[in-house]
């Protein structure tokens, strides 16, 4: 069925939301990455036998979601119209929440979160995690099926595409997105009205409009649970930005490991195809707008810009030199708009509530919320969304619940392999575009990774280059043989062969880098390693003049050993020893053969008595 | 190796035969495989008129694209940044060890392939291992035996 105009969209959302019943319960199984690791899917097989076997089929939904955020608590289901919050479930809690919550309208409090002092929490709204967030993007994740076109029209999905085609002109909206202040999420943000301006004033009639779904940064997944979740509001972005750009063709570039995301945004531009939201005379408009999906290759460097639109061509994906912008001359060699997927799913916020009410939210230069990829040593992890400008110990303490095992916070990293590492003396920063650059990281897509007291510092320095140099396309000299030397030189260190020398030579390496690269990949590459070296250049003084890694994380530098006072001789570390490095009696101390160590560190997790020590 | 030459036409047909779909139909190729066959590079070259080195260039220049076949389990272990602060190299030689294999390469037998990957983005859950198609999340080593043992 083509929906030929705004009016003919309203009268079926009505015929829709008719339809829908609210008190009718609905058990939402989230889906998204986190939870899919811990095996929800069976879980939501579960229910799905038991609401059928029960007779109960035609009474209760049964829904999928995308990622809802707590991936710490997963997998999740809330049981709605109550929204009630049940965690870390199993496939035998499914018969019980059935009976009770279902059948019986009781809860199950055993599955309920509980905060520290105990308090049992029966709703998303009401804990921690999620209260202090700001969740405009990711609160429909919990709301729609992600394969139901119908569940995101339910939510007012294309209400802002219907505004823009039946009452606004295209330089309006350029205006509206500009006024906004909504700046790139994926990288530099650069201001996203200014961009999408210069592509409607470059010249030529055939224009491009990319959505970078690349998500490069290893460690971080909200462009993955955005698409996956909700598909159909980026791609309403899209077709908002092509409308205000004059293109009419459009792409979106998903990673390679994300076949989820790839299948999901797939089905979305069939459906809206199917709607008449995408193809020609879109709504009665007489404006026409289509998309392609294209896979990744798998190469980081494709998240860049000019790389990834050799990639689209066909080509292996180099960079090139943009002294041509890719708003006059990018893919094909025609005006192309890059914008990352958060960033599209901002505009039809921004355009169904105006740009007064999106720049009212953050800071003086930053507007809108952040999605963060909450991660590492941190109670809570998961996606969390927060107005630009809350301060990094609201995130990781408020939010993340702080740092596990009671542990202390080291620093947090931010801006992937571009950013840098923040140490705790900074930890009341606001988080902004500027405050992160400032402080030597940045923004980067929303990657957040933290770190306690157990990272060494030179170990991630060293793991950052040589992630860089693995992935560096190695067109040009000082990124293809500066990054192998950096590494060389960071290996050397963290193995006990460093010399002091090295520390002016990383910086010297790190000046050309950012002087001489052709593309971000290299003029960025050092962040890490100088980064670490302004904040913790103890640490590298360390490996370099003691040969040790306070840490305890670089092999060559550290030795296991069992403290015989505390070892009840469980048996448990000789029985994991793939080297047959430890011997003794059952219930007597044993004792750890040095020469025979490798050094892999099972016996030091497996021990429960923290009678395994490192030094 | 011998190649079905009407299977890769139906694929490449399926892109009318575009040189700008390169990188997706040799996508479409190594999901029929499982890696690249040379025969089948130089067939998709000879269909796309494209020069032979080019297409090799694209097959070598992605991580995506293998031109070595690969064993029937495939163990990527995730060695993206959230997963390496909580340890995941230490998985990875767990691996390498009981399969006696360095990452990259395949067992003897042809059974497994262990590869690392930089993040799967299932970074909460780290480290991670995919088997196959599955998530394995929080792994530590002492798990590595248990997960080689699943079928
Ligand atoms: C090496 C490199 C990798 C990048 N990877 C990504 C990525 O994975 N996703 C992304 O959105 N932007 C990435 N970027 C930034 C893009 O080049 C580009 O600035 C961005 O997609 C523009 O969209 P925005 O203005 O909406 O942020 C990368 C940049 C560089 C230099
Ligand atoms: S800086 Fe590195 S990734 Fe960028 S073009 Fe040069 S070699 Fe390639
Ligand atoms: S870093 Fe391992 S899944 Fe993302």
């Amino acid at each position: 069925m083509k929906l030929k105009s705004g009016k003919e969209l309203e009268a079926f959302r009505k015929k829709i939301l008719a339809k829908k019943n609210p008190d009718k319960p609905c058990i939402t199984v989230c889906g998204g990455p986190g939870c899919l690791a811990r095996q929800c899917l069976e879980v939501r097989d579960a229910f799905v036998n038991e609401i059928s076997s029960r007779g109960l089929a035609d009474k209760v939904d049964i829904r999928t979601t995308g990622c809802h955020g707590y991936c710490e608590m997963g997998p999740i289901a809330l049981v709605f119209p109550e929204g009630i919050f049940y965690q870390k479930l199993n496939v035998k809690d499914v018969g019980e929440i059935v009976e009770e919550t279902i059948v019986n309208n009781r809860i199950v409090k055993r599955l309920l979160y509980s905060d520290e002092t105990g308090r049992q929490v029966k709703i998303e709204k009401e804990i921690p995690f999620y209260k202090k967030q700001m969740r405009l993007l990711l609160s429909s994740n919990s709301k729609i099926d992600p394969h139901i076109f119908e569940d995101y029209l339910a939510i007012g999905g294309y209400t802002a595409l219907a505004k823009v085609l039946t009452g606004m002109k295209p330089t309006e909206v350029l205006e509206e997105v500009k006024k906004s202040g909504l700046r790139g999420r994926g990288g530099g943000g650069f201001p996203t009205g200014r961009k999408w301006e210069s592509t409607r004033d470059a010249k030529g009639d055939i224009k491009y409009v990319i959505c970078n779904a690349d998500e490069g940064d290893p460690g971080a997944f909200m462009d993955r649970s955005i698409l996956e979740g909700n598909p159909h509001s980026v791609l309403e972005g899209m077709i908002i930005g092509a409308y205000a750009m004059g293109s009419n063709e459009g792409y979106v570039y998903v990673r390679n490991e994300y076949p989820l995301a790839l299948k999901n945004v797939t089905i979305a531009i069939k459906q809206a195809r199917e709607a008449g939201l995408l193809g020609e005379n879109i709504l009665g408009s007489g404006f026409g707008f289509d998309v392609k999906v294209n896979r990744g290759g798998g190469a980081f460097v494709c998240g860049e810009s000019t790389a990834l639109m050799a990639s689209l061509e066909g080509k292996p994906g180099e960079p090139r030199a943009k002294y041509i912008h890719t708003s006059e001359k990018g893919l094909w060699d025609r005006p192309s708009n890059l914008n990352n997927v958060e960033t599209w799913a901002n505009v039809p916020l921004i355009i169904n509530n105006g740009q007064g009410w999106f720049a009212g939210i953050g800071t003086e230069s930053s507007k809108g919320t952040k999605v963060f990829s909450l991660v590492g040593k941190i109670k809570n992890t998961g996606l969390v969304e927060v107005p630009m400008g809350m301060t990094l110990r609201e995130i990781i303490f408020d939010i993340g619940g702080g740092i596990p095992d009671g542990k202390a916070f080291k620093a947090v990293q931010t801006g992937g392999p571009s950013g840098g590492c923040i140490p705790e003396s900074l930890i009341d920063m606001p988080v902004d575009y500027e405050q992160l650059t400032n402080a030597g990281s940045m923004m980067g897509s929303g990657g957040m990774i933290v770190m306690d007291e157990d990272t060494c510092m030179v170990d991630l320095a060293r793991y950052f280059t040589n992630f860089l140099q693995g992935e560096s396309c190695g067109k040009c000299t000082p990124c293809r043989e500066g990054l192998l030397r950096m590494g060389e030189i960071l290996t050397g260190i963290t193995e006990g062969r460093g010399r002091m020398e090295d520390l002016s030579l990383i910086e010297d390496l790190s000046g050309v880098l950012k002087d001489a690269s052709l593309c971000g990949l290299g003029t960025t590459a050092a962040n890490p390693v100088i980064s670490t070296m302004k904040y913790f250049r103890d640490e590298y003084v360390a490996h370099i003049r003691d040969r040790k890694c306070p840490a305890g994380v670089c092999r060559e530098l550290i030795t296991y050993g069992i403290d015989a006072g505390s070892c009840t001789g469980c048996g448990q570390c000789l029985k994991n020893c793939p080297s047959g490095a430890i011997e003794g009696e059952k219930k007597k101390p044993h004792v750890l053969d040095t020469a025979k160590c490798i050094k892999c560190g099972i016996c030091y997790d497996v021990c429960k008595f923290d009678a395994v020590r490192k030094e | 190796m011998t190649i079905d030459e009407s299977r890769l036409d139906s694929i490449i047909d399926e892109y009318n035969a575009e040189q700008g779909s390169l990188i997706s139909i040799l996508q479409d190729v190594q999901a029929e495989y499982k890696y690249l066959p040379r025969e089948a590079l130089e067939y998709v070259a000879g269909r796309l008129d494209i020069p032979r080195v080019q297409v090799f260039g694209v097959a070598t220049f992605f991580k995506a694209f293998s031109l070595k076949p690969k064993g029937r389990r495939q163990i990527h272990v995730c060695m993206g940044t959230a997963c390496h602060v909580r340890g995941s190299k230490k998985v990875l030689e767990e691996f390498e060890r009981k399969l006696g294999i360095e990452a990259g390469s395949t067992t003897k037998d042809g059974e497994y392939t262990l590869e690392t990957v930089n993040c799967v983005g299932a970074c909460a859950l780290g480290p991670v291992v995919m088997n196959n198609e599955k998530y394995h999340g929080q792994m530590t080593p002492i798990k590595v035996e248990d997960l080689l043992k699943k079928v």
